[in-house]
C-alpha cells in the first residue's frame, strides 16, 4: 500500500476547473432559442412543430446509431445534437416536407459532425451543413416561402408529403423581404422585420426575440460577443456605404441587419465555439469576413440570401485565422513564437 | 481446357472485391466522379475502360521483354493510347449520344492511373495469361464500382435507372446527386461502407483463427 504525503497534492492538468459543462452550455443555448421557437410556432402554426420535430428526431436518431454504445448515453444527453437539430429546423422554410427536414437532420449530424469525430472536431457548423445539403438537393422546396398564417392549426399540404415526393403548396406563398428587395426593389417596413410578421425561415423572422435570446447567452457568458458585434457592424457599415452610393438600389443598413437570417446566423451560428476562432483578434477577423461576405453575396451575388455560405466559408478559414493570431508566448521573441 | 490453378483464380477474383481498384486502391477517381451521374454513362465508361485495360495488359505482357526499362512508361502510354483511340471511335460509331455525354473523359482514359498502374505493377512482370486474368478482374471491379455509384446517383438524382422512371411523377429529385458534390458524397459513403465491411470481415476472420487455435 502506497502512502501519500498529505502535504503534497499531486494532480495532473487541467488544474483550473470550470463549472461550465457541455450539457450546461447547450441548455443555455436551448433556453436562448426558446423564445424564437415559440414565436415560430405562433407564426407558422402546426407546420413549424412538424418541421422542428422532424429535424430534431433526424439528428437524434443519427447520433444514436453512429455513436459507440458505451458513449451513447453521455453523448445523447449532452444536448448538442438537440441544439443542432433545433438550429437547423429554425433555418428551414415553414412549408418544407417533414421528410426533407428529417433528412436534413441526418445529414447535419452524420456529415456535419459524426464523420469528423464527434462534438468539437467538426470544421463546419453542423446545422448549416444540413441546410446547405438541403438547399443543393431540393432547391425548389427550400425556396418556397409562405406568409405567417396566424392560426395554430395551419398545416400546408406539402409539410406532410410522403417521403420522396413533394405535394403542391396549398397555402399563400410569399416572397421573403430579401427576395422582394433583390428582385423587385421593394422594401419592408422596419417594424415588421423587427417583430417578425414576414415570410421567411421558421426562426429568422423576429429580430427582437433573437436579440433577447442572444442577450441571455451573453449574460451567461456562453458566447464571444466579438463575433456577433463584428458581423453586424461590418454588415451595417458595408451596406450603409452602398446605400449612400445609391439608396434606390441598395438596402439600408437596418434592413440588411434585420432581414433574412443575418441575426440568427450572427448570434447563434457564427458563435459556435467549435467552428470559430478562439483568439480575440481571430474572432474579429472571422466576424468581419462574414459581414463582408454576407453583403457581397446578397447585393452582388445571384442569391437573395448569403448568410449560410458566408458562415460556412469563414468556418473553413477559421483554423487558418486561429493559427495566424496565436498570442506571443511570454518570454519568447516575436520571431521565435511562430 | 486447361484447369485454372489457385493462383490464377486469385488473380482474377482479387480485383472485384478485395483489391477493388476504386474501393480498396482509390484509383481512377477522375472518371469515377465525373461520369457517374447515370447508370448508362457508368456502363459505357466501364466498358471502355475494360477494353483498354484488357487490351493493353495483353500487349504489355506480350512485349515485356522488348520494352527497354528506361522508357517503359512511355511505351505503356503509347499502347494504352492506341486502345483508347479504338474505344473512342467505337463508342462514337455505336452510341453517339452517350459518347457526347462522356465528352473528354474517354480520351482521358489514357491518364487513368488504374490502367497505367496495372501495367507497371503487374502486366510488365507476369505471363500473358496471368496479366489477362488480372486485367479482367480489375476492370470488372472498376465497372462494378462505377455502376454502383452511377445507379445510386441516378436513382436518387433522377428517380430512374437506365433511363426508366422507377417512381411516379410525384418523385422529388435530389438535385445534388447528379451534380458534382453528389459524386463526392456518394463515393465517400460507399468507401465508408466498404471499409466498414472490410473491418467486420477482418474481425470475423481473426475470431475464426483464434477459435481454431483454441481447438488445436
Amino acid at each position: 500500500m502506497q502512502k501519500h504525503d498529505p502535504q503534497l497534492l499531486l494532480q495532473h492538468s487541467p488544474i483550473l476547473r470550470h463549472d461550465k459543462t457541455t450539457p450546461g452550455v447547450m441548455l443555455d443555448v436551448l433556453l436562448a432559442l426558446s423564445p424564437v421557437t415559440i414565436a415560430s410556432i405562433w407564426l407558422f402554426g402546426l407546420s413549424a412543430i412538424v418541421v422542428l420535430a422532424a429535424c430534431i428526431s433526424g439528428a437524434a436518431l443519427t447520433e444514436y446509431f453512429f455513436t459507440p454504445t458505451s458513449k451513447r448515453r453521455r453523448i445523447l444527453l449532452d444536448g448538442s445534437g438537440l441544439t443542432t437539430g433545433l438550429l437547423l429546423g429554425l433555418t428551414l422554410p415553414p412549408a418544407l416536407p417533414a421528410w426533407m427536414a428529417f433528412l436534413g437532420g441526418v445529414v447535419a449530424i452524420g456529415l456535419g459532425k459524426i464523420i469528423w469525430g464527434g462534438l468539437g472536431s467538426n470544421l463546419f457548423n453542423p446545422a448549416l451543413v444540413g441546410r446547405a445539403f438541403l438547399l443543393a438537393t431540393f432547391p425548389n422546396a427550400m425556396t418556397t416561402w409562405v406568409e405567417p398564417a396566424g392560426s395554430f392549426w395551419n398545416l400546408p399540404s406539402s409539410t406532410l408529403s410522403l417521403p420522396f415526393t413533394l405535394d403542391e403548396l396549398d397555402a399563400v406563398s410569399g416572397a421573403t423581404p430579401l427576395g422582394l428587395m433583390k428582385f423587385e426593389q421593394q422594401g419592408t417596413p422596419f417594424l415588421e422585420l423587427f417583430l417578425g410578421n414576414t415570410a421567411g425561415s421558421l426562426g429568422e423572422t423576429s429580430g427582437l426575440l433573437l436579440i433577447l435570446g442572444a442577450a441571455y447567452l451573453l449574460l451567461r457568458g456562453d458566447m464571444d460577443w466579438r463575433i456577433p458585434v463584428g458581423i453586424l457592424l461590418t454588415a451595417m457599415l458595408f451596406s450603409g456605404a452602398l446605400s449612400l452610393v445609391d439608396p434606390t438600389v441598395y438596402p439600408t443598413p437596418l434592413f440588411s441587419v434585420f432581414s433574412g437570417g443575418l441575426l440568427l446566423g450572427a448570434l447563434f451560428m457564427a458563435t459556435d465555439p467549435v467552428t470559430s476562432p478562439s483568439t480575440p483578434t481571430g474572432a474579429w477577423l472571422f466576424a468581419i469576413g462574414i459581414g463582408v461576405l454576407v453583403i457581397l453575396i446578397r447585393v452582388f451575388g445571384g442569391l437573395p440570401e448569403g448568410v449560410m455560405y458566408a458562415i460556412l466559408l469563414m468556418n473553413a478559414a477559421s483554423p487558418l485565422i486561429e493559427r495566424f493570431t496565436q498570442p506571443r508566448v511570454f518570454g519568447y521573441d516575436r520571431e521565435d513564437s511562430s | 481446357m486447361v484447369k485454372a490453378s489457385q493462383q490464377e483464380y486469385e488473380e482474377l477474383i482479387k480485383g472485384i472485391w478485395r483489391d477493388n481498384p476504386v474501393f480498396a486502391q482509390v484509383l481512377g477517381m477522375c472518371p469515377m466522379l465525373a461520369v457517374t451521374n447515370s447508370a448508362i454513362n457508368a456502363i459505357a465508361m466501364g466498358g471502355a475502360t475494360f477494353f483498354v485495360l484488357v487490351g493493353s495488359s495483353f500487349l504489355v505482357a506480350a512485349f515485356k521483354s522488348w520494352i527497354p526499362k528506361q522508357v517503359r512508361i512511355s511505351c505503356f502510354i503509347i499502347i494504352i493510347a492506341t486502345f483508347v483511340t479504338v474505344a473512342d471511335y467505337t463508342l462514337l460509331a455505336l452510341i453517339p449520344g452517350v459518347h457526347k455525354e462522356l465528352g473528354a473523359f474517354i480520351p482521358l482514359i489514357v491518364a487513368n492511373c488504374l490502367i497505367l498502374g496495372r501495367q507497371e505493377a503487374f502486366a510488365s512482370k507476369s505471363t500473358i495469361r496471368l496479366a489477362l486474368l488480372d486485367a479482367i478482374g480489375m476492370a470488372a471491379g472498376f465497372m462494378l464500382a462505377l455502376l454502383m455509384l452511377g445507379a445510386v446517383r441516378e436513382i436518387l438524382g433522377d428517380g430512374a435507372l437506365f433511363g426508366i422512371k422507377l417512381f411516379g411523377t410525384q418523385f422529388e429529385p435530389w438535385v445534388i446527386m447528379i451534380l458534382p458534390p453528389g459524386g463526392f458524397l456518394t463515393l465517400g459513403l460507399l468507401l465508408l461502407l466498404f471499409n466498414w465491411l472490410a473491418v467486420k470481415r477482418r474481425k470475423f476472420l481473426d475470431e475464426v483463427i483464434k477459435a481454431e487455435r483454441g481447438q488445436s
